[in-house]
């Protein structure tokens, strides 16, 4: 639900860094963390660029498991659900390695060949 | 500049590309010039929060951002809290509703400065208040004669737990009415909140909500939180959310 606001924030920054080129793709960074729902994110870019100055742009969403590190025995978690535990030894003492990326990664501006 | 250009399987691959000066007209080929920015997709959100967390620095004001699902009992508990606190702490709101005053009208007329932001403005509604939006309300505030701001947001357990807007701290209000799995549904809200407040005890002998395995799901999500279980409208438990409150506009930030 909140898929629209942050591609507000997406467009904004592809626009800041377009210098005035059409746009024809941009990457995004997301972690698994974050809630974004990838369908939900381009069904709300889609309807945000639509008839716009990026209208036609790709979005291109990298999306990233979330993964922790326990301090108590070291052991790497792949979380499915948002449980700050180690799947090892079921400690509390753990530390997101990644999973809370939320980065636009690059551009592709179109250039007249 | 290097030329990229991208193959039916995906891969891009970049060409050091020398431009040949022959006769272009009448053929446009266009290629895409790829352009690394690495920038947080919240980077302008986050640029606004910290001039507004400079604003409350500068007149001394503490500011916490008070979050919940709609109907969580958030004005309810800002009215207990003004009753309460109103004699020993200057108070002022920040409230946001997509449309109406009504929640404004009713904070304002305890007779604290309310600046009221609706988010309608925004594309389609916003769900939240984004730092900008609580700059643009900041203006109508007397920042320097409060000691605390508490921004009231927009009701929504997904949207506002995203946007800095430049609080000191994170609070939430959780009804017991909701259920006791809500934190394992939004964990990004209870993950980034410092305090929770459990409202609607009074409810409890009325409901099957189990205390202690809504506590254990605040936890699993958010070990560092501070659980505060009150009743906004019988004003039990109202003290404790008073005093963490006082604790954190007496704390040098």
């Amino acid at each position: 639900m909140h898929e629209l606001a942050l591609c507000e924030a997406i467009a904004d920054t592809v626009v800041r860094h377009a210098g005035g080129e059409p746009v024809s793709r941009v990457e995004v960074r997301i972690g698994h963390f974050r809630q974004v729902v990838p369908d939900s994110m381009q069904f709300s870019w889609k309807l945000l660029t639509e008839g716009g100055e990026l209208d036609g742009c790709e979005l291109a969403i990298d999306h990233v498991p979330a993964v922790l590190t326990c301090r108590t025995c070291g052991e790497e978690t792949k979380l499915d659900v948002p449980i700050l535990l180690c799947g090892a030894c079921d400690s509390a003492d753990v530390q997101l390695l990644r999973g809370d990326e939320f980065l636009v990664v690059a551009i592709e501006r179109v250039v007249a060949g | 500049m290097g030329r990229f250009h991208r193959h039916a399987d995906g891969t891009v691959h970049e060409h050091d590309h020398e431009h040949d000066l022959g006769d272009h007209s009448g053929y446009v080929a266009t290629g895409a010039e790829r352009v690394t920015v690495l920038e947080s997709i919240l980077a302008e959100n986050d640029r606004v929060a910290a001039e507004n967390r400079a604003d409350f620095a500068r007149t001394g004001v503490v500011t916490v951002n008070l979050m919940s699902a709609p109907g969580a009992g958030k004005t309810t508990l800002l009215k207990r809290t003004i009753t309460a606190l109103g004699g020993r702490m200057r108070i002022g709101i920040l409230e946001g509703d997509i449309a109406t005053s009504i929640d404004a009208d009713e904070l304002s007329s305890l007779g604290v400065p309310v600046s009221l932001v609706n988010t309608s403005a925004g594309f389609g509604g916003e769900c939240h208040l984004d730092a900008t939006m609580v700059r643009s309300g900041l203006g109508r505030l007397p920042l320097d004669r409060l000691d605390v701001l508490i921004v009231e947001n927009v009701g929504n357990l997904v949207c506002p737990a995203e946007f800095d807007v430049g609080q000191h701290a994170r609070a939430m209000v959780a009804a017991i009415t909701e259920g006791e799995e809500k934190p394992l549904k939004y964990p990004v809200m209870f993950h980034a909140c410092d305090v929770v407040v459990v409202n609607k005890l009074d409810l409890l002998p009325h409901l099957d909500f189990d205390l202690d395995r809504f506590v254990a799901n605040v936890q699993a999500v958010n070990p560092h939180a501070r659980l505060i279980p009150l009743s906004a409208r019988t004003g039990e438990g109202v003290d404790e959310w008073c005093a963490w409150l006082e604790a954190q506009a007496t704390t040098p930030k």
